[in-house]
């Protein structure tokens, strides 16, 4: 058993840390009050394609870098410390990996390369008003006309869907047999007549998610991915893959960094806050628990290494990750203390709108109504428990 | 031992209900918080005329002679409307400093004109540095022949784009957190040298910071006793905290309400999501904490009109109590929710953010963590 990181992995590191210092966008550094737009998040992706390292687990084959484990975990850990944007992973995390295992030659030929660009922005046409933890009960419905499929439903909760080209769709073809064998896996154009993006604002006051309705929705037959009826098979794969980079390690301990800068300016009648033993000892066992997840993460990327791929097990990934960003933005918001009440605009209204408090607390209660999601998407943290409870301890 | 409510205090209940159900649903609600003012002067005059804005005082004074049972009465409905109005700041706070400390002139000169709904006020004690101890107190207010100039900035006054005057608190000798040195003024908010920034905040009502820059007082602007200040200002916050734990217990209801509600009547897996146990037994937990918060704000304000220490104590365990009651309730009402919960559009969500915004108003829970524990047991 060895921790460390060898001389090589640690040199990587240092390039890594360097490549963000001279590439990083200059503009995309500041604090910001508006939310980052469409542009924002592509010109980082950018970036990071001509590097060759925007999809850090594609293998070499499809445009990937060919990093170890290790490399990728180094990686990430550089990008949060930098405070970069994030790559988004609707393209790159999802959909790819599920095209290199189901898609003919043809769709990988074309669809891998744009996502690598950038020239496709995905989103994910999953969840519907009726059908969130229970995902097989989804209506969105796919009849076969000729050489297309006519798509009728309403998908919700599809994450930054007004940026759009593509949507990724699960859709039912088949009423016959048990739920979850007549999904199909469909590729849909965004820009077809009969697709309407609804925005839904969120108790944020952000607009992230949106409502997609979709009427007699023409989509070429070729867009299907897999086998017609196996679209439950590849929801499965995708949703595997989207819980293991749901830890947010990385990001967690910017957060806890950022924490702990706070509360070194704020005082309490005249001592730092970090100076008070009771804040002190919530932000230690805030830190104790990311650091156990830290190393519960190292496990399951070294057992994925070792070819044994991520199990049940890394439904563990997910509550924990998701109970420690919640839990770092609610530290935060305690530590800003009065300021945490002004509220930042967070959509552009035209509106003059002046700061008031520290840089620090900035939409600091904003973030964590916003992170309330995090429990609630990807499979609810109650599902997570449920497959714990399943497939690990066999109840 | 009685927890009723007389027949006044519920003839009392039930017209504010009436007035929440009638002109403050969710609709109506938003569009107040979405307009530009994010208060309607129309509901203001409506709260006078039905008695709201006099049922503190004392009957001598023109009020209703109902005291702090009877203001919890209508915060607690005002909690389940999530009204906006400036009840607390207005009436409980500075309200209750004229009626208890003001001299015989303040009283006959701003009363009469608060309890009739044309004059707004609040209470300017916190600053960028103050972190919720009233004590820490860096405006100050020089002796200039028989008056004063105030300097200073006062951070997230709550409703004091609204308000018509305020009260100030401000060292007059002393340094820092010193318990003695403050005292309290009552300041015209359109006296020169006041500036006002306004701003939303995050549960859709409003605050200002608002500076000072040598702002001229006459004699007639103190309240109370000069460098004594701090005492009254403490009294008001705790009379306060009695007001916002009536608020805090009117939001958990509904949260809770619309979550059991909700996971009724909400289908996964061909039933209710209601009859998987994990989601019961939040559910239960949630409403123990309703419970236990109900049951401190019915003893802080049976004490609030008490001792100094009794009244600290009271305050601060029940502050503590609804803080914690209100975050847990109100993140359990959004999860149970699920997506849902996360929409502006959903009545859940804006209880979670009423109830987190009030842990950060007079005292947070750490706060009164400590004051619950260096006061004395009565």
């Amino acid at each position: 058993m060895n921790f460390d990181f060898s001389p090589e992995e640690n040199a990587f590191r240092e390039e890594v840390r360097q490549f963000i210092a001279d590439n990083y966008p200059k503009h995309l550094t500041e604090s910001r009050r508006a939310e980052f737009t469409k542009e924002d998040f592509l010109s980082w992706h950018r970036v990071l394609a001509e590097k060759g390292w925007v999809a850090p687990h594609w293998p070499e084959e499809y445009g990937g870098p060919g990093w170890s484990v290790t490399q990728r975990y180094i990686f990430d850990d550089e990008c949060a410390k930098a405070n970069t944007l994030i790559v988004l992973p609707f393209g790159i995390t999802m959909l790819g990996p599920v095209l290199m295992h189901y898609a003919n030659d043809a769709q990988k030929a074309h669809y891998l390369p744009r996502i690598l660009s950038g020239e496709d922005w995905w989103c994910q046409g999953y969840s519907e008003p009726g059908s969130g933890s229970d995902l097989a009960s989804l209506k969105t419905k796919a009849e076969r006309d000729g050489d297309d499929y006519v798509v009728n439903g309403h998908k919700i909760w599809t994450t930054l869907a007004q940026h759009a080209d593509w949507m990724f769709c699960l859709v039912r073809t088949s009423q016959e047999d048990k739920p979850q064998k007549g999904i199909s896996f469909l590729l849909i154009d965004m820009n077809s007549p009969g697709i309407e993006v609804r925005p839904i604002i969120t108790i944020d006051g952000s607009h992230e998610v949106n409502e997609v309705f979709l009427t007699d929705v023409r989509v070429p037959a070729e867009n299907l991915v897999g086998e017609e009826g196996n679209g439950w098979g590849i929801a499965k794969f995708l949703l595997g893959n989207e819980r293991t980079g749901i830890a947010g390690v990385a990001r967690s301990k910017n957060a806890v960094k950022r924490l702990k800068e706070i509360s070194c300016a704020e005082l309490v009648d005249g001592e730092p806050l970090i100076e008070d033993m009771d804040f002190k000892k919530k932000i230690s066992e805030l830190e104790i628990d990311l650091l156990a997840l830290e190393y519960t993460e190292l496990r399951t990327l070294a057992a994925e290494s070792a070819g044994r791929g991520p199990g049940a097990e890394s439904s563990i990934l997910k509550i924990k990750g998701t109970e420690i960003q919640q839990k770092v933005t609610e530290l935060i918001m305690e530590a800003v203390g009065t300021y945490s009440l002004p509220k930042i605009p967070m959509l552009d209204t035209g509106a003059n709108y002046n700061l008031v408090g520290p840089d620090y607390s900035q939409g600091v209660s904003q973030s964590y109504f916003n992170m309330r999601k995090t429990a609630i998407y990807g499979g609810t943290n109650e599902v997570q428990r449920n497959i714990i409870a399943k497939f690990v301890l066999g109840l | 031992m009685d927890f009723d409510f007389t027949e006044e205090q519920t003839l009392l209940r039930n017209m504010v209900q009436s007035f929440v159900q009638d002109n403050y649903d969710f609709d109506s609600r938003m569009k107040i918080v979405r307009s530009d003012s994010g208060m309607s002067r129309e509901n203001w005059s409506q709260f006078a005329e039905l008695g709201l804005l006099a049922a503190p005082f004392d009957e001598s004074l023109g009020g209703l002679g109902g005291g702090a049972v009877d203001t919890m009465i209508i915060t607690e409905e005002f909690g389940k409307g999530l009204v906006t109005e400036p009840f607390l700041p207005t009436v409980v706070l500075c309200g209750g400093l004229l009626e208890r400390h003001g001299s015989d002139a303040q009283k006959d000169m701003h009363l009469p004109p608060l309890i009739s709904g044309e004059k707004i006020w609040a209470l300017a004690y916190s600053e960028p540095k103050s972190r919720f101890n009233p004590a820490n107190v860096q405006t100050t207010a020089k002796k200039d022949g028989d008056g004063f100039v105030l300097s200073g900035l006062k951070s997230v006054v709550n409703g004091g784009p609204w308000a018509d005057y305020l009260i100030v608190s401000a060292r007059t000798s002393g340094e820092g957190w010193q318990q003695d040195g403050i005292s309290l003024f009552i300041v015209d908010k359109s006296a020169d040298g006041v500036a006002s920034q306004d701003y939303e905040t995050i549960d859709g009502s409003r605050a200002a910071d608002i500076s000072f820059e040598n702002v001229k007082l006459s004699a007639e602007a103190l309240l109370g006793t000069l460098d004594a200040g701090l005492p009254l200002l403490e009294e008001a916050l705790d009379y306060g905290i009695a007001a916002i734990c009536g608020e805090a217990i009117g939001g958990m209801h509904k949260a809770h309400l619309a979550t059991v509600e909700y996971c009724k009547t909400r289908n996964q897996f061909g039933v209710a999501i209601g009859s998987f146990q994990a989601l019961q037994h939040r559910m239960v937990d949630m409403f123990m904490e309703y419970e236990q918060s109900v049951s401190l704000t019915y003893m802080v304000n049976m004490h609030v009109g008490g001792d100094a220490a009794s009244r600290a104590r009271a305050a601060s365990g029940a502050k503590v109590q609804i803080g914690k009651a209100g975050r847990y309730i109100g993140q359990s009402a959004v999860h149970l929710h699920g997506g849902m919960g996360m929409s502006e559009e959903l009545n859940v969500g804006h209880y979670f953010k009423r109830l987190t915004a009030i842990d950060a108003q007079l005292g947070s829970i750490d706060y009164h963590l400590k004051r619950f524990g260096s006061s004395e047991a009565a």
